[in-house]
């Protein structure tokens, strides 16, 4: 039995230095979902931002409605579709699919991150809002170093949660012709009719998140410094 | 220092002020009592437009703030404010709760500021409490807090929006304490409260606010000696 499971192995990952296959796929994984990640904050943000200003002031409400729709329509339609439209029509022209998938990846993550930081903003007692503007702290500074770190502490698990769905949704960039890890696994396992590249891509999705688990309760713990009693 | 005109606000078609007109001179020591729901704490926060008026004037040091072009942040930053529920910023150390205005507004580097912070604090006796956090503090420690933060950016004037309200009973001679030393340092003030003793001690005038309207004024011993209107000497009976 040991000596079919060494096989396995050495057919997934030595024959044709198969292992370079994961690797790169690895590597793509990462560089999506870490940008698609930045994207989706810097989108998720500003969007938050938006609807909590369009819920106070009149002048934008436009943008809020603008906002809606994109809430509506990212949420309301399957990740997948998603990037085979914004690989097949929008960005046709775009050579870098990696790009394209982190632009897909990063517009719908937005969306998520977008609900998430309104809820956080809107943790955040209003009376430390006023009291930043009181100080003559202009609307914007306020926002800044008053509330959002704030929100952002309280947030942080919904936000830790939304990037390891993050993480394991990239998984669907194969359908776009992007060797991500699961295809590079899925590469391997339809050349050699061997399924354990498929298992060595499930511990690599594992171990990931359980880093991403871990860095997060660090993080949590650095923050929830001015709770101490 | 403040010139009310015919102050207006509603909220939601609901009349909370009535055309409240009212000068407040520099040094003077404003008290606004009056029962729950009679205007009083809008009125004052109006006063630095926390609420912004739906009629009528305020003018603060000769500036209309209440003119859409007034840059309400720079005024602001002379009228301190205290509120009922302290608002100290939660994730912030008590120094950095003192310097932060100061210093994003660029009005003195962090050194400086942190040397006026520490010197405030040595003065209300939490000069050991520099580096802890809000929630480590009792109540009347987070409102004295509160007031130097207020007090770092040296304003003209301080409102106080029911400072005691929230306190515990044994905590309010702590900050009311303050607040008078404050008063007798000169600072002019406008208080909301319903500390009656602080209004007859500190007050150099009283107002009586009802439904939207202040309906008596006087100084503290006429306010509550004689008072006209029956509805401040139902009010007064209530509550002394």
């Amino acid at each position: 039995m040991l000596e079919s499971l060494k096989n396995n192995l050495v057919q997934a990952l030595i024959v044709e230095d198969r292992y370079l296959l994961l690797l790169q796929g690895l590597k793509n994984t990462l560089i999506i979902t870490f940008f698609a990640l930045m994207l989706g904050l810097a989108i998720g943000l500003l969007v938050a931002i938006i609807k909590v200003a369009g819920a106070n002031n009149k002048k934008f409400k436009p943008l809020s409605w603008l906002a809606d729709i994109y809430l509506t329509v990212i949420r309301g339609t399957p990740v997948v579709v998603q990037l085979i439209i914004i690989s097949g029509s929008i960005m046709v022209a775009t050579d870098n699919k990696i790009l394209v998938a982190v632009v897909a990846f990063g517009i719908n993550s937005g969306a998520y991150v977008a609900e998430i930081m309104r809820a956080g903003i809107m943790s955040v007692d209003i009376g430390q809002t006023e009291a930043g503007r009181s100080l003559g702290l202009p609307a914007g500074m306020t926002l800044r170093s008053i509330v959002l770190p704030q929100a952002i502490k309280n947030i942080l698990p919904s936000l830790g949660n939304e990037f390891i769905t993050l993480l394991k949704e990239t998984s669907v960039a194969g359908y776009v012709a992007i060797r991500d890890l699961t295809k590079a696994g899925n590469n391997i396992f339809s050349r050699t009719f061997n399924i354990t590249p498929m298992y060595i891509v499930a511990l690599v999705y594992l171990v990931l998140v359980i880093i991403l688990t871990w860095l997060q309760r660090k993080l949590e713990r650095r923050l929830a410094q001015s709770d101490r009693r | 220092m403040i010139d009310v005109k015919n102050l207006e606000k509603s909220f939601n078609g609901v009349e909370v002020l009535k055309g409240i007109n009212e000068t407040i001179e520099k040094g003077e020591k404003v008290v606004i009592v009056g029962p729950s729901g009679s205007g009083k704490s809008t009125f004052l926060r109006c006063l630095n437009l926390l609420e912004v008026p739906t009629g009528g004037e305020i003018w603060f040091e000769g500036i209309n703030i209440t003119d859409k072009k007034c840059n309400i942040n720079k005024l602001r930053e002379k009228m301190g404010m205290v509120f009922q529920q302290f608002n100290l910023f939660n994730h912030l150390t008590v120094k950095k709760n003192i310097t932060l205005a100061p210093v994003k507004l660029k009005r003195k580097t962090q050194e400086e500021a942190d040397e006026v912070a520490m010197e405030l604090l040595k003065r209300i006796g939490l000069a050991d409490k520099a580096d802890a956090y809000p929630a480590q503090l009792s109540g009347g420690q987070k409102q004295r807090i509160a007031i130097i933060r207020a007090l770092a950016m040296n304003p003209d004037v301080m409102l106080f929006d029911e400072p005691t309200s929230a306190l515990d009973p044994e905590m309010v001679g702590e900050v009311l304490e303050l607040m008078k030393q404050l008063a007798l340092e000169g600072m002019t003030m406008v208080v909301v409260t319903h500390e009656m003793g602080f209004a007859r001690e500190v007050g150099t005038r009283v107002l009586f606010m009802d439904e939207g309207q202040i309906l008596e004024q006087n100084t503290p011993e006429q306010f509550f000696a004689n008072p006209k209107n029956p509805r401040l000497q139902d009010f007064l009976s209530k509550v002394l």
